[in-house]
């Protein structure tokens, strides 16, 4: 009784259309591996980096950062399945438009304020601490 | 009696003096409103209505419903809002010199704030959301939304922050910062009181339904389009519609992060944006306008997308450059991300900033003006009926184009540091908002009215109502954009010069005529509703369509369409007819449906509570809110009795109906059912008008 009620609630109202469950790509037992091997190494990096220290802060910094960026792609590729292809291409399109809206934002942000601090006019402490 | 602190707890700071009775214009509007309530509580439970409007509309996921809904609700708000506006200009009109006006600065500076954030948030948006909702499922031949229940609880959260911003009139008070509320006023230090709380919560409550709204269409635009119908065989309405979703799901995380933020400093002592402890306030002002500059395109691009389906019907052409349009639509998306700053010019960016966002700002009336160039040689040689829907259409030109211009002058930085705040902004965004969006809206409404009712509005009052709309903006703001250029700034509430009065008396006659305007709207539809039976239309094709929409009945039945048409080329309604499409009569099947839960409301109401309880610090009735919020949404996950299927016999039953309709409307008017009022309009419905 259930089964075919769950089946329906997930296609509700799609009616004829015959639309969904085109293109969508479902992972493998060796893809979702694959993604977990590389997500632990790219969590462990990180931690090694830090808890040895052996680098400067600033390096190990932007390693951090460099690894959460490469786990995200990894995430996306493994995990949620992004490829050109599947959806259409729509996830794609989603994808690159977040992106786009994303580094707009905080490119735009950061470039907006740098000016704004800049020709801020200065305190009356920092005025008699100039040359 | 109770301790203080034992009722501090129970009510946090609500207390007896929260009720704003010593404000007799107050006390008056509440007694106003009571009184109206009352009887309309009563009216309803007299007329044994509750079971009806619980059943049939409350809890209904169908998208027309909800859609219908959203656009009571974007009316009823507009007239608050207007009655806010109308205060201004009436306490503007008079207050110079020794005259103060009726309106104290604590009062007018909450209206002018409640002014903006209604008719933003709680009319343009309804009204935009509502008319999408109704209409894309119809448009590419979809039964409903892709999430229905999502959509009724996305209506229901809007709808209540609607309540909570209306609250703030009679308990305790609203924001005296301005529609965006900027920082440090906004701040704890400076708006202690309830104020702000209120428009934090409500937009915040609003914005999950404007957010899921926006998800669940842009799913169904990309997901559910009838056979055959590929991305650019749709409806240019779908297309704005998607650009603006796409828009709403991009920009609107940033409002409600940007209100995070400022609600973490008013409650938990933090210092985002204060001007102490590394605050700044200059970042919510950023923050604010990356959401605040996409969201006039939400507004503005499914108004665009409304005038080129009516300029098509009513000139009975093909729309002229139909790829333009999507390109233009698409560009318009992406540079409405790169113009933000044009909102602060003013802050002391420098010059580089200010100059890439001022040409940004330009290059975007390049795509809008492709837009008014395609509707012109749509209208070129075509056969143009000067119907109610093509009138707004063309005031929307005349109007619109002017506004642009006067934002291309204040997208100039150098100019703007003069214009900044004057009132010749004021006059510049309702000349796009008003003539824009607004005259949309309204060309929208006519021309789809009879497809959601099955009959037509009255021509006369809506004539009335059109002239006194347009005649009224235009003696509104052209006093304001003069004065903006003579250096009056915004939201002032009284005058020294008494030689500006006669300039604010004239924009107070304006806003008189706008009234009028629309008070001969609801008459229209008052009267329409009453002689329903003279104006019906049976055809479900009343103007000639083009569209899908209108190869389905007016009403259309719950399911929208008994076989899912199948799209062979853009216009796809009118493609049908020129090829001699027959409608099917017989073979129906049952028909899956989504089915109705009263879910929305109770997650919308319990967001309400949460709200109110948050503005009032009653921690207690937050805590236990938000609980339940969780339980209830989690429980709803439980729920598996989601669907059920319309029997192939009541699609009989319904269909037969409308046959049988349609052969009586041929019998009494064999040439031309559709065009039995319309003796000039000569052509049939299957002569095409281009041929």
């Amino acid at each position: 009784m259930s089964a075919p009620h769950s089946e329906a609630a997930h296609t509700h109202a799609h009616g004829a259309h015959g639309t969904h469950g085109s293109g969508e790509s479902h992972g493998t037992m060796g893809s979702y591996l694959i993604g977990f091997g590389l997500s632990v190494v790219l969590t462990a990096i990180p931690f090694a980096l830090v808890m040895m220290g052996s680098l400067d802060r600033q390096t190990t910094a932007l390693l951090v950062l460099g690894a959460a960026l490469v786990q995200i792609v990894v995430h996306m590729v493994y995990f949620l399945h992004m490829n050109t292809r599947s959806e259409g291409g729509w996830t794609m399109m989603a994808l690159v438009f977040t992106v786009v809206v994303v580094l707009i934002t905080l490119g735009g942000s950061l470039w907006v304020m740098h000016h704004l601090n800049a020709n801020m006019m200065p305190t009356p402490e920092q005025m008699s601490a100039m040359p | 009696m109770f301790s203080s602190d034992f009722l501090k707890t129970i009510f946090g700071r609500l207390t007896l003096e929260s009720f704003p009775l010593h404000e007799p214009i107050i006390v008056a509007t509440f007694a106003g409103v009571v009184l109206g309530g009352v009887a309309l509580f009563a009216a309803i439970t007299y007329f044994k209505l509750w079971t009806y409007l619980w059943k049939e509309w409350f809890t209904s996921v169908d998208h027309k419903k909800v859609g219908i809904m959203y656009m009571v609700l974007g009316i009823v708000m507009l007239l608050r809002g207007f009655a806010d506006a109308l205060m201004m200009r009436g306490q503007q009109a008079i207050a110079f010199g020794e005259n103060q006006g009726y309106l104290n600065a604590h009062h007018y500076d909450q209206v002018f704030t409640a002014h903006g954030v209604i008719m933003i948030f709680f009319v343009a948006m309804p009204l935009i959301t509502g008319i999408m909702n109704y209409l894309i499922p119809l448009q590419i031949g979809a039964r409903d939304v892709a999430f229905p229940f999502l959509n009724n609880f996305s209506f229901w959260m809007t709808a209540g922050g609607a309540i909570v911003i209306m609250m703030s009139l009679f308990v305790g008070e609203f924001a005296r910062t301005g529609w965006l509320a900027y920082p440090p006023l906004s701040g704890l230090d400076f708006s202690p009181d309830t104020g702000v709380d209120y428009y934090i919560w409500a937009l915040q409550v609003a914005g999950v339904g404007t957010t899921l709204s926006g998800i669940n269409l842009i799913a169904t635009i990309v997901k559910m389009r009838a056979p055959g119908m590929t991305m650019m065989k749709m409806p240019v309405f779908c297309w704005t519609s998607l650009c603006s979703n796409i828009l709403i799901v991009a920009s609107f995380p940033v409002l409600t992060a940007t209100l995070v933020l400022l609600s973490l400093d008013r409650y938990m002592g933090f210092n985002f944006f204060t001007n102490v402890n590394g605050g700044n306030p200059m970042m919510y002002i950023n923050l604010i306008w990356i959401w605040g500059h996409p969201e006039v395109y939400i507004l503005i691009l499914p108004a665009f997308g409304i005038f080129s389906e009516v300029v098509s019907t009513f000139c009975g052409k093909r729309l002229f450059g139909y790829t333009s349009m999507v390109y233009a639509t698409v560009v318009i998306t992406i540079l409405s991300y790169l113009v933000w700053l044009h909102h602060f010019f003013t802050m002391g960016s420098g010059a580089s900033v200010n100059s890439f966002f001022g040409i940004t700002t330009m290059v975007i009336s390049i795509p809008t003006g492709a837009k008014i160039f395609n509707w012109l040689f749509t209208m070129y040689r075509g056969r143009i009926r000067f119907e109610l829907p093509m009138m707004w259409t063309v005031a929307f030109m005349l109007t619109f184009v002017i506004g642009g211009m006067t934002g291309v002058l204040l997208a100039v930085p150098p100019a703007d540091f003069v214009l900044h705040n004057s009132l010749f902004l004021i006059a510049h965004f309702h000349n796009v908002i008003i003539g824009g969006v607004l005259f949309g809206l309204f060309a929208g409404i006519n021309y789809w009215w009879p497809k959601a009712f099955g009959f037509r509005l009255h021509e006369g009052w809506g004539k009335a109502s059109f002239w006194f709309w347009v005649v009224g903006f235009w003696v509104a703001f052209t006093p304001l954009y003069v004065l903006g250029l003579m250096g009056v700034t915004r939201r002032l509430r009284h005058f020294d010069d008494p030689s500006l009065q006669i300039w604010f008396v004239i924009a107070a006659i304006g806003a008189l005529l706008i009234f009028l305007g629309i008070l001969c709207m609801l008459a229209q539809f008052a009267w329409s509703i009453w002689k329903r039976e003279e104006l019906r239309d049976v055809t479900g094709d009343p103007w000639d369509g083009r569209t899908l929409e209108w190869s389905t009945s007016s009403p259309p039945p719950h399911y929208n369409f008994a076989f899912t048409p199948i799209t062979a080329d853009l216009d796809t309604w009118y493609d049908m007819k020129r090829r001699g499409h027959e409608r099917p009569v017989g073979g129906y099947r049952p028909i899956h449906m989504p089915k109705d839960t009263g879910t929305g409301v109770i997650l919308a109401g319990l967001s309400v509570v949460f709200a109110v309880a948050m503005v009032w610090y009653m921690w207690w009735l937050a805590m236990l809110s938000l609980v339940a919020i969780i339980g209830v949404a989690i429980w709803h996950t439980f729920n598996y009795d989601r669907d059920y299927y319309i029997p192939a016999e009541e699609v009989a039953r319904i269909e037969d109906e409308r046959t049988r309709l349609l052969q009586n409307a041929t019998l009494r008017n064999p040439d031309s059912p559709r065009d039995q009022d319309r003796p000039s309009f000569g052509a049939g419905p299957a002569a095409p008008a281009e041929a």
